[in-house]
């Protein structure tokens, strides 16, 4: 167990250090240059050389990966060309948004697609697995954007039942301040008790993150029945069922243990597409997170903080799989095995 | 004990298997011997309401192919109990031995004791709290046949029992599960297509291909009976 | 289902390459006075800001969408299929360093990825797909590593190699034909996310610009009308979620019908 968990590691830091030179190499081709991007267009030939001899842009590509790396590693993910803040400093303020939004989204497609999963797989080939496996298979062919306006319009700007955009009322930041502890909103204001920012927030959430939680809910119901239906066909399901258990008992107490582990492992997949994903639903619906930030960054070309979000992104990416492989083991006991 | 009749086991509209007649009585052995494909699993399954037929089969007083699912799923364990060919994939890899027998004795209202099934068969109760990857083949049989008699089975349906374990292995189950048939007078089906192994043990054979059956063995088994029914089928 | 997808999926195709004789108005026809009009017998989708036909655009959309789509899956899967090749059969150090490459690209949220190479190269239908190609080969690269894997350990392979054929010749004769059906199933199972991404990549800006007709592109330039003029957005949107949900259905049709066993985690 602890020789798997060293050699899982070791793979995850493997991948963190070749995104880490992705992410370089795909920066240095930006083109524009990063030295008048900071130092302005109207800057003088003494301070765009001062800008390049900031940044290090005269130095051989290979000697700036190292540096680059021994920044990183330092905290330092450089300063931010837009908003002239370290790039950490915005991200550590951007990222909790998303998180919050990604993971509310992630609660519902589980929640959703866990059962419905499991119900279409009971009734394999019957009107309700029909019903699941159409319904799904719409879910993952919506673009996220188009969605996220349709939705807005119809249940935000024209029927008014839910808040067009925000995360919360504005007027509560005056109103009822909130303190901030992990910057995830829903989170402190439960901590502290200010309920009229939690519940304005859970509001401002609930159509953002069902847009988000649709694709993840599609796929998981897909794999959940997939999975399911290839259990029930496994020895184990025979036996159980000529030992007199009933099909939803085999189904729920048997199988679908067995079953978790590719959701589980799915779950780690959908978890990074959805940060990307709530990017565009983000800016849409004008929450605080990574996407409003991704976004000005691409439109300024400020490379630090476009590499920071990748970054960030990607070693969220990896963490989040690292996760699901430790949690395999305790779902099945198989794994530990290996 | 059972009874069997003009049973037609059938995939869609193709006919898998046909049993014209077969009985066992409690403390009896009868095995179906036949290549692989001749519809023999097909007929264990269909025993226990678990496969398409028709036609008659009578277990411990239950008209299995007409019996409601409340009746079949208590005929299914508590009366006759099935044991697969592939141990260890035949119990739910992600619950322990001891959490499936206990799920097993609710489900069928029986109170018994673990431990004392666990002996019988010779096993150690402390293999209770292993799963299934963690037990060797020969184990994962036994333990089969430990919930068939903690759950109280007269009748024990084996589908190959010992095709996947190694020879030594079979012995012990074979030895075990003979055991337990005189003591406690069960009646044992088993499919097999190993007929030297078959011999040794069954009262009576049955010997299929092709999904018909083409002759019935009766102990003790003469040369001359054998060649009559290979024999005939080249 | 099989069916529904298969038919769905030929009317789009036959639709968008009918363009030019089906569709009523030139895909460009700027019309400054007839901007903004809502649907109605003589623009079936209504115009856009410009007082382009927009039914007229949906159907020459669905030509770039298809081309996107198929020179991705192309070239993604011809790149994936032949290091996957190599790295399945050879092994060693070879593999070892292919698949962790493969890894490092997996690891990478696709999409981020594909908008990461965007933003560096111009906005062009190109730059789309190549963006998207480079995150996708990995997918084509594992799976065909994985088939190549299991075949080469099979007893009429060791049996070839024991006669002394070539290497070359066994990955031509036996790993390659054994691959192609599981490629073949996820190549349609991904063109509903490559239509999808594409779709993204342009509603960001990053893909098709302006004249040509792009459905993610229409979307964008729609949606500050949305309030007011519904069917700038509606109609190229249902056409993304109409193609997206053919292919998806007929993806998991044939992945029923050929390969049953396989549940796919993307």
């Amino acid at each position: 167990m602890v020789g798997y968990l060293i050699r899982r590691l070791g793979q995850a830091l493997l991948v963190v250090a070749g995104v880490v030179t992705l992410t370089f190499v795909i920066m240095r081709l930006v083109p524009g240059d990063p030295a008048v991007a900071y130092a302005g267009p109207k800057a003088t030939p003494e301070q765009l050389a001062a800008a390049r001899e900031r940044f290090g842009l005269d130095d051989p590509l290979a000697v700036q990966l190292v540096a680059y790396l021994r920044d990183l590693l330092t905290g330092d993910w450089g300063t931010s060309l837009h908003s002239r803040q370290p790039v950490l400093d915005d991200l550590a303020l951007a990222f909790p948004a998303s998180l919050e939004l990604v993971g509310t989204a992630l609660v519902i497609a589980v929640a959703v697609g866990l059962p419905v999963g499991v119900l279409a797989a009971r009734f394999k080939t019957r009107f309700p697995d029909f019903v699941v496996r159409v319904g799904s298979m719409l879910a993952v062919s919506f673009p996220v954007f188009w969605l996220a306006l349709a939705v807005q319009t119809i249940f935000a700007t024209g029927l008014g039942w839910f808040p067009v955009a925000g995360e919360y009322d504005g007027d509560l930041d005056t109103a009822s301040p909130l303190t901030l502890w992990t910057n995830i909103t829903v989170v402190d204001a439960l901590i502290t008790g200010n309920w009229p920012i939690l519940t304005s927030t859970l509001w401002h959430l609930v159509l953002p993150a069902l847009v988000v939680a649709a694709y993840p809910a599609g796929v998981i119901a897909q794999l959940t029945r997939a999975a399911l239906i290839e259990e029930s066909t496994q020895d184990h399901a025979r036996l159980a069922r000529a030992l007199g258990f009933r099909e939803s008992t085999i189904l729920t107490r048997f199988s679908l243990r067995a079953a978790l582990n590719p959701v589980l492992a799915l779950i780690a997949l959908v978890f990074a597409y959805s940060i990307v994903n709530g990017f565009l639903v983000e800016a849409i619906f004008n929450w605080p997170g990574l996407g409003r930030y991704a976004t000005t960054s691409i439109r300024s070309h400020d490379t630090p903080a476009i590499a920071g979000v990748t970054l960030l992104v990607a070693v969220v990416y990896v963490l989040a799989n690292l996760v699901v492989d430790l949690l395999q083991g305790v779902v099945d006991p198989r794994a530990r095995a290996r | 004990m059972i009874e069997v009749s003009d049973l037609e086991v059938r995939y869609g509209t193709h006919v898998a298997a046909s049993v014209p007649a077969l009985t066992v009585r409690p403390g009896e052995c009868v095995a179906i011997v036949g290549e692989s494909g001749s519809g023999k699993s097909s007929t264990l399954m269909a025993l226990l309401g678990l496969a398409e037929a028709s036609g008659n089969v009578t277990i411990c007083g239950v008209d299995v192919l007409r019996a409601g699912p409340r009746e079949l799923r208590r005929l299914r364990g508590s009366k006759a109990a099935l044991v697969m060919q592939s141990p260890q994939a035949a119990l739910p890899p992600t619950t322990r031995l001891g959490a499936f027998m206990r799920r097993a004795l609710k489900l069928h209202g029986v109170r018994a004791s673990m431990e004392e099934a666990m002996r019988a068969v010779l096993l150690d109760p402390a293999l209770l709290r292993r799963y299934p990857h963690e037990i060797s083949g020969g184990q994962a049989q036994r333990f089969a046949i430990a919930l068939a008699i903690a759950l109280g089975a007269e009748v024990i349906l084996a589908d190959e029992p010992t095709s996947a374990l190694d020879v030594t292995v079979q012995a012990e189950v074979i030895a075990v599960l003979q055991r337990l048939r005189a003591e406690r007078d069960l009646a044992v089906l088993m499919v097999s297509h190993d007929l030297a192994l078959v011999s040794t043990i069954a009262d009576r054979i049955v010997v299929m291909k092709d999904g018909q059956v083409v002759g019935t063995l009766t102990h003790p088994y003469t040369r001359q009976e054998l060649e009559a029914v290979f024999g005939a089928q080249g | 289902m099989r069916r529904l997808g298969a038919f769905l999926l030929a009317l789009i195709v036959l639709a968008s390459l009918a363009a030019p004789w089906l569709a009523p108005y030139p895909e460009d026809a700027v019309d400054p006075l007839s901007s903004l009009l809502p649907p109605s017998p003589e623009h079936w989708f209504g115009t856009d800001q410009a007082g382009r036909d927009i039914f007229s655009r949906v159907l020459y959309g669905g030509q770039t969408s298809l081309l996107i789509a198929i020179a991705v899956l192309g070239s993604s899967a011809l790149v994936g299929v032949a290091l996957g090749m190599t790295a399945g059969y050879a092994g060693g150090w070879l593999r070892d360093v292919i698949m962790r490459v493969t890894d490092i690209f997996l690891a990478f949220p696709a999409l981020l990825l594909s908008v990461a190479l965007a933003v560096v190269l111009d906005p062009t239908v190109t730059t789309v797909i190549v963006a998207i190609a480079a995150t996708w080969w990995p997918w084509y690269a594992r799976l065909s590593m994985s088939v190549a894997a299991s075949v080469s350990t099979r007893p009429y392979v060791d049996a070839a190699r024991c006669l002394g054929v070539p290497a070359p010749l066994i990955v031509v004769r036996h790993v390659l034909p054994n691959s192609l059906t599981p490629v073949l199933v996820q190549l349609s199972l991904d063109a509903g996310g490559v239509i999808l991404t594409a779709a993204a990549l342009s509603y960001l800006g990053l893909g098709a610009q302006d004249p040509i007709a792009e459905w993610g592109l229409m979307v964008e330039q729609g949606q500050s009308l949305i309030s007011t003029n519904w069917w700038v957005v509606t109609f190229p949107g249902l056409a993304i979620v109409l193609t997206a949900f053919a292919f998806n259905v007929l993806g998991e049709g044939l992945r029923n019908a050929l390969d049953p066993r396989r549940t796919v985690i993307k």
